[in-house]
């Protein structure tokens, strides 16, 4: 049986079992919900940034009362007769902006310094719902940077806590070794003991992680992704499709990740060999200029909008030491 | 007034032993189900009981229990929810102390109601010692053939057995406490789906308060409608309260709802009125979840009627000027407590507790608690009053589970009611720096 | 502001050879059978009690290693919990760990005052240990014993109505106590006979 659900005044008919957030983003446009943490290729991920609240002001054509409160459209199945409200909300607009402000009432704001502005999910996400003035007068955590082996770097002071690089770890990278420690604002990601996640496919937590917590580190600091190039590459891999995104400048390759679709989301996830250690030219068959399909600070070029004076300056001296340690 | 359903027997010596409590008309409930009734029944008994969850919420037990998915193959579960770890209740460790029996009789009816043939009692950590007193009690209920197979010669089999948690509040959430069952970190789920579909080990769940479930025996023996004639209104039957704070006789009281919170707070009986013949000033009257209100609105309401120990009463008014029955913890302050340093500290409580899952909880605990910490030591502006306000109403509703609400009503009603010791607070740091753990009246009576 | 550093360091595994006693591990293999076949990380927490209480007082990874080849799963499954409940102590910890409630209502009932004593009669703060490796203190969330307030437990014992004086026979009844040997009716393992 086909469901109907109707979001921000769109309708449209989905199978059973498709969540809200997937009925939105079937519509496409500003009804899709902004999401952290769900990820549709991996099991049991969502429900936990909370930043793809919806109101459902009618429940069903059952029953039309409304939910009492907001739902996580990424966890929550359309029911029959759904109504739901996204930007046409102004409460929806008020919690997710108060979200936005969660989520970086401790971020560090080191975008300038960071190898995943441009192209980070929480950017875009502050662009669109923040803020300007900061209403966090007290101090900010601050955790290590660790290595998980010499391929990714781990920036705890960035991470969301989405669960998703778990989950990659879990279900498409073998033995896990990392996980969430410790809990509530204090927990992280780590891996307790010195150890290296290394997998075939472990570099995929880089691609999935939406901020610059994960980062490559066979590429950190060499450039800034707005001066590369997106370019459609491929190889005959294999162990993965070997379909991937070279970013390069000139003939030169800093970067490989995997193809990105319109929300942020890998098409395929690619192998350690593809992404960390085939840098050559001559390893791919370059097929053009990718086109960014998403809405992104990159595409856009909001970046610059973005950092604003108060935000650089303190860290000028920080970026400038971290630059030259490296 | 004074009928009492659960500790009737509790002061018999040795009552926690299985020959004293059966002498005493233990066990006869699980007879009477197992052998003239039919699961349905017994369902259809509970739920014109009318009892409600007494783990916090009280949502009516009858219909949960109708909510169970009986379609599916999978083997079901119960699971006894002995987590108590919100501040001010400790009644259901005083019942299982006392009472080990009554909670596994009533168990085992409501496991052969529900088509359940494994049990877990979850307690938490800190309970160590009651893990020996009911793994006790359970070895005593399977030697006489109350538990295990083929329980009394009749085809209803039943295993039971205690599992401990290891220090974490939020594992008395339902869901929370079925990861921790599974053996992993105690984050709540997602819902949906609820436990009565996919709970423990993904397969039909129960999940009831200890007080709860012990009290499905009385039920099971005199029926829905005895147990619905005590009480008042849609608050049935009697309630463990867990008073404590400042006042002559803290303790455990099983009293039938409905009885005036006024008679509660001063009768001899109970609690005895405040200690050292000081005014009470405040009272959280569910565990530390609840509202917070002052003297007068918890005497009564604010339309002057008596305020009453039941669900109804205690809720009149909602957030503006009620509170709420929560989990029975009764906690009472006297005129000399700083509402300020309580309600940091509970707001301290529940940002160490917070599982840390959801963005709105992990960040907004914390940053209340930092905002609380400063007022109280004397380090505050007035801008924060209203941006903890601020705070407290965008977690709310906002998160995955209720720990988030918890956190958020303690620090909104406080504000609400006693805004004008915030502003002391922020007024006169230099006098707030000087008072010893937040006893902020003692200066008052100086003068 | 200046930031909250949080320091939670890498640890170290010793490779030190770890194995519960044939009679503990009696009762580990009864504990994992209170759960469904397949189900037996069910059994992780009861048995983290058992290995800290009879391992060596805490969780070092090598500890936790060993469950993990006990459970069958992975030994970050093990870290993951073990950092997550506040009873698993994660460092060293004294013979005797003295947690103090500092929740509401203790706190109201002067439990801050007794956390005060403690710390003075013993010269260390809230997470330390005293030089002779006797008493660790620790400031605790509400115990469940509200109405007897103020609470600490040594040990997960209950200490209820406590006063400095009382405080001071406690401790020295320790300290006399201190060379025998636990009461093995009181540890985790004996309560699941
Ligand atoms: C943060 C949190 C803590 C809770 N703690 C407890 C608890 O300690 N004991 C309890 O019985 N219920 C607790 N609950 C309520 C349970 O989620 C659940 O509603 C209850 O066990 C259901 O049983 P009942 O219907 O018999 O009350 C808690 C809920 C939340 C959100
Ligand atoms: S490291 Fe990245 S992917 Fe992993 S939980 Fe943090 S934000 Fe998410
Ligand atoms: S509300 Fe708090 S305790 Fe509940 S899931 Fe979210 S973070 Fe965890
Ligand atoms: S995307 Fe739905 S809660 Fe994070
Ligand atoms: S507040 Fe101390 S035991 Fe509850």
């Amino acid at each position: 049986m086909m469901l109907k659900i109707t979001i921000d005044n769109q309708t449209i008919e989905v199978e059973e079992g498709t969540t809200i957030l997937q009925a939105a983003r079937k519509i496409g446009g500003s009804v899709v919900p902004p999401a952290m943490c769900w990820y549709s290729k991996l099991e049991g991920s969502g429900g936990k940034c909370r930043t793809c609240l919806v109101k459902v002001s009618e429940g069903s054509a059952k029953d039309p009362r409304p939910l009492p409160k907001l739902v996580a459209s990424c966890r929550t199945p359309v029911v029959d007769g759904m109504v739901v409200q996204n930007k046409t909300s102004p409460e929806v607009l008020e919690a997710r902006k108060a979200i936005v402000e969660f989520l970086l009432i401790n971020h560090p704001l080191d975008c300038p310094v960071c190898d995943q502005a441009g192209e980070c999910d929480l950017q875009d996400l502050s662009y669109d719902n923040g803020k300007v003035s900061c209403r966090y007068q007290e101090s900010r955590r601050e955790f290590e940077v660790i290595d998980i082996g010499n391929l990714i770097k781990l920036h705890m002071n960035r991470c969301i806590l989405c669960y998703r690089c778990v989950y990659v770890a879990d279900q498409i990278a073998g033995k896990r070794v990392h996980g969430i420690l410790y809990r509530g604002d204090v927990s992280e990601i780590s891996t307790y003991i010195k150890n290296s996640i290394d997998h075939n496919f472990s570099g995929n937590v880089i691609d999935v992680c939406p901020v610059g917590a994960l980062t490559d580190k066979t590429f950190r600091f060499k450039n800034r992704v707005w001066f590369l190039k997106p370019m459609t590459a491929h190889r005959d891999c294999p162990t993965c499709s070997g379909k991937v995104i070279a970013w390069m400048r000139g003939s030169e390759i800093y970067r490989i990740t995997g193809r990105k679709d319109e929300f942020g989301e890998v098409e395929e996830f690619i192998c350690n060999e593809c992404r960390f250690e085939k840098k050559n030219i001559n390893d791919w068959i370059v097929e053009g200029p990718t086109t960014l399909k998403r809405h992104s600070v990159i595409s856009q070029n909001h970046y610059k909008e973005i950092k604003t004076p108060s935000i650089i300056n303190p860290l000028k001296e920080k970026m400038e030491k971290q630059t030259n340690d490296e | 007034m004074g009928r009492k359903i659960l500790l009737e027997n509790s002061d018999i010596p040795n009552i926690k032993s299985f020959d004293v409590f059966r002498a005493h008309g233990g066990y006869v409930s699980v007879e009477k189900a197992l052998k003239t009734m039919a699961p349905d029944e017994i369902i259809e008994e509970v739920k014109k009981s009318g009892l409600r969850g007494r783990g916090g919420a009280g949502f009516p037990t009858g219909l949960k229990w109708t909510f169970l998915d009986r379609k599916s193959n999978k083997p079901r579960y119960l699971v006894c929810n002995g987590d108590e770890s919100e501040p001010g209740t400790f009644k259901d460790r005083y019942l299982m102390e006392k009472l080990p029996h009554l909670l596994i009789e009533g168990m085992i009816c409501s496991s052969f109601a529900l088509g359940v043939n494994t049990a877990y009692i979850y307690i938490r950590g800190e309970f160590k010692y009651l893990l020996g007193i009911l793994n006790q009690a359970i070895n005593e209920a399977y030697k006489n053939g109350f538990l295990g197979k083929n329980i009394l010669g009749t085809n209803f089999s039943l295993d039971m057995y205690v599992h401990p948690g290891a220090g974490a509040y939020i594992c008395g959430e339902e869901t929370a406490l079925l990861e921790s069952l599974e053996g992993n970190r105690g984050n709540p789920r997602i819902k949906p789906p609820f436990p009565a579909v996919v709970g423990l080990y993904d397969c039909p769940t129960v999940v009831n308060n200890v007080e709860t479930l012990a009290n499905v025996g009385y039920i099971v023996n005199f029926g829905g409608d005895a147990y619905a004639s005590i009480g008042l209104g849609k608050s049935t039957g009697t309630k463990l309260i867990s008073a404590c704070g400042n006042i002559n006789n803290p303790g455990v009281y099983e009293i039938e709802l409905g009885m005036s919170v006024e008679d509660f707070i001063y009768k001899e009986e109970f609690c005895g009125g405040i200690k050292d013949k000081l005014e009470l000033k405040a009272v959280v009257p569910g565990g530390s979840s609840v509202p917070i209100v002052p003297k007068e609105l918890i005497l009564f309401t604010a339309s002057g009627e008596k305020r009453l120990m039941t669900y109804e009463s205690l809720a009149e008014g909602g957030f503006e000027s009620g509170t709420m029955l929560g989990s029975g913890g009764f906690i009472v302050y006297d005129q000399n407590a700083c509402i300020v340093r309580n309600t940091w500290n509970f707001s301290r409580f529940y940002h160490h507790e917070s599982c840390g899952q959801c963005s709105p909880c992990r960040e907004g605990t914390g940053w209340m608690e930092k905002i609380l910490w400063r007022i109280e030591h004397g380090h505050g502006n007035m801008k924060d009053i209203d941006l903890l306000i601020s705070i407290a109403d965008k977690i709310e509703g906002n998160t995955i589970c209720p720990l988030g609400d918890a956190a958020a009503w303690p620090v909104a009603s406080a504000i609400r009611h006693f805004r004008e010791d915030f502003i002391f607070h922020v007024q006169y740091p230099e006098i707030v720096k000087n008072i010893k753990h937040g006893a902020l009246y003692k200066y008052d009576n100086q003068d | 502001m200046s930031g909250q550093k949080i320091n939670h360091i890498l640890h170290q595994k010793q490779n030190i050879p770890i194995c519960f006693s044939e009679a503990i591990l009696q009762k580990v293999h009864k504990i994992i059978a209170h759960y469904p076949e397949g189900k037996q990380k069910s059994a992780l927490l009861p048995i983290l009690h058992i290995a800290q209480e009879e391992l060596g007082g805490y969780l070092n990874v090598d500890v936790m290693d060993y469950i993990a080849d006990l459970l069958k799963i992975q030994p970050i499954e093990v870290y993951e919990v073990a950092t997550f409940y506040s009873q698993y102590y994660l460092d060293k910890v004294g013979k005797y760990v003295i947690e103090v409630c500092r929740t509401g209502p203790c706190a109201i009932c002067g439990g801050e005052d007794i956390q005060e004593y403690l710390e003075g009669k013993l010269h260390i703060k809230d997470g330390e240990t005293t030089a002779d490796g006797l008493f660790t203190l620790k400031t605790v969330e509400c115990l469940g014993a509200c109405g007897f307030a103020p609470v600490m437990q040594i040990n997960t014992e209950f200490y209820e109505h406590l006063t400095p004086a009382k405080i001071d026979i406690i401790l020295e009844d320790l300290r006399l106590n201190a060379t025998n040997d636990k009461h093995s009716d009181k540890t985790w393992a004996e309560k699941y006979s």
